[in-house]
């Protein structure tokens, strides 16, 4: 099912979507020193009211009208009470979301990390208008991703393009492997 | 190592076939991205989708929906054609989205055995 935490953060990063976000920023820390893994979500999407807010881990909570339950947020929370870590959220309506989400690095339920390149090439192919910041920090580096930076670069071609996605695939495979590299 | 200059020839190579193809794509191929999709597989679905239409330059666009309201049939992948008609295929794996690009966007063969109509009679 959920096999890696890239698949949590992208059922995440969907709510966001969601919730008709521009900007989407993550930053996942990825720390031996400090035995954490620590997942940063945060957009500027509606936001949600107070009341929606306290009930939001619920899975009969949701806000889409197919159906009447949402798994999303449920199994993050799930995750992180199973891995030694907790899971936060604010929320200010017409302002935005920030979730944050940690989980103990060496816990044995922790899941591995999982294609971050893939979660991120899916993110920009679901809708080629929002912009991501990615951020992968370890305790040593860090690799920073910005669509932004894409779009300049292609004047115009659409970031959507399959041979653009696969390349930002294995860009940011790469610039992960690298900030982790000098960890070992 | 890759780097952003990268993406200028990748823009050049963009610009060239949009040329050739003059517009429009004559496919649209969605994949079914909703909880109940991703945690039936539909993410290795979808990066086959878009490696292989990279790779071999089919003519369609991938994007993506929520859910479907077929969960149990998960992963979805619809095809739809410019005139408006789609097949909806069921219980996809990747080996099957390249199957279905093959016949269905290369050859304009839909391949009825992956379909959804299939996959209920047999149930019936």
């Amino acid at each position: 099912m959920m096999e890696d935490l890239a698949m949590h953060m992208l059922e995440i990063i969907m709510n966001s979507i969601g919730a008709d976000a521009r900007l989407i920023r993550i930053v996942i820390t990825d720390s031996i020193l400090r035995n954490l893994i620590l997942m940063e979500i945060e957009d500027d999407g509606r936001g949600m009211t107070p009341e929606f807010l306290a009930k939001v881990t619920d899975p009969f909570t949701t806000s889409r009208n197919t159906r009447s339950i949402g798994m999303g947020l449920a199994f993050m929370k799930g995750l992180t009470e199973t891995c030694g870590g907790s899971l936060h959220i604010d929320s200010t309506l017409g302002v935005g979301t920030k979730l944050t989400a940690s989980v103990q690095r060496d816990h044995i339920d922790t899941p591995p990390m999982g294609n971050i390149g893939a979660m991120m090439m899916q993110c920009i192919q679901s809708n080629e208008d929002i912009d991501y910041e990615l951020r992968y920090v370890t305790d040593v580096n860090e690799f920073l991703f910005r669509t932004a930076d894409i779009k300049e670069q292609l004047e115009g071609v659409s970031i959507c393009e399959p041979d653009i996605l696969l390349w930002i695939r294995s860009y940011i495979n790469e610039g992960i492997e690298q900030a982790k590299e000098e960890m070992r | 190592m890759k780097s952003l200059e990268d993406l200028k020839k990748m823009r050049e190579a963009a610009l060239k076939r949009v040329e050739m193809r003059e517009g429009e794509k004559d496919y649209r191929v969605v994949v079914g991205m909703a909880t109940c999709g991703i945690a039936a597989g539909a993410r290795p679905v979808l990066n086959r989708l878009v490696e292989e239409t990279a790779e071999k330059s089919y003519n369609c666009t991938i994007t993506q929906t929520g859910c479907i309201g077929m969960c149990v049939y998960e992963p979805i992948v619809e095809v739809y054609g410019k005139d408006g008609e789609h097949t909806t295929y069921v219980h996809v794996n990747p080996d099957k989205a390249a199957k279905i690009l093959e016949e269905h966007i290369g050859k304009g063969h839909i391949i009825e055995e992956f379909t959804v109509n299939a996959a209920q009679s047999k149930e019936a």
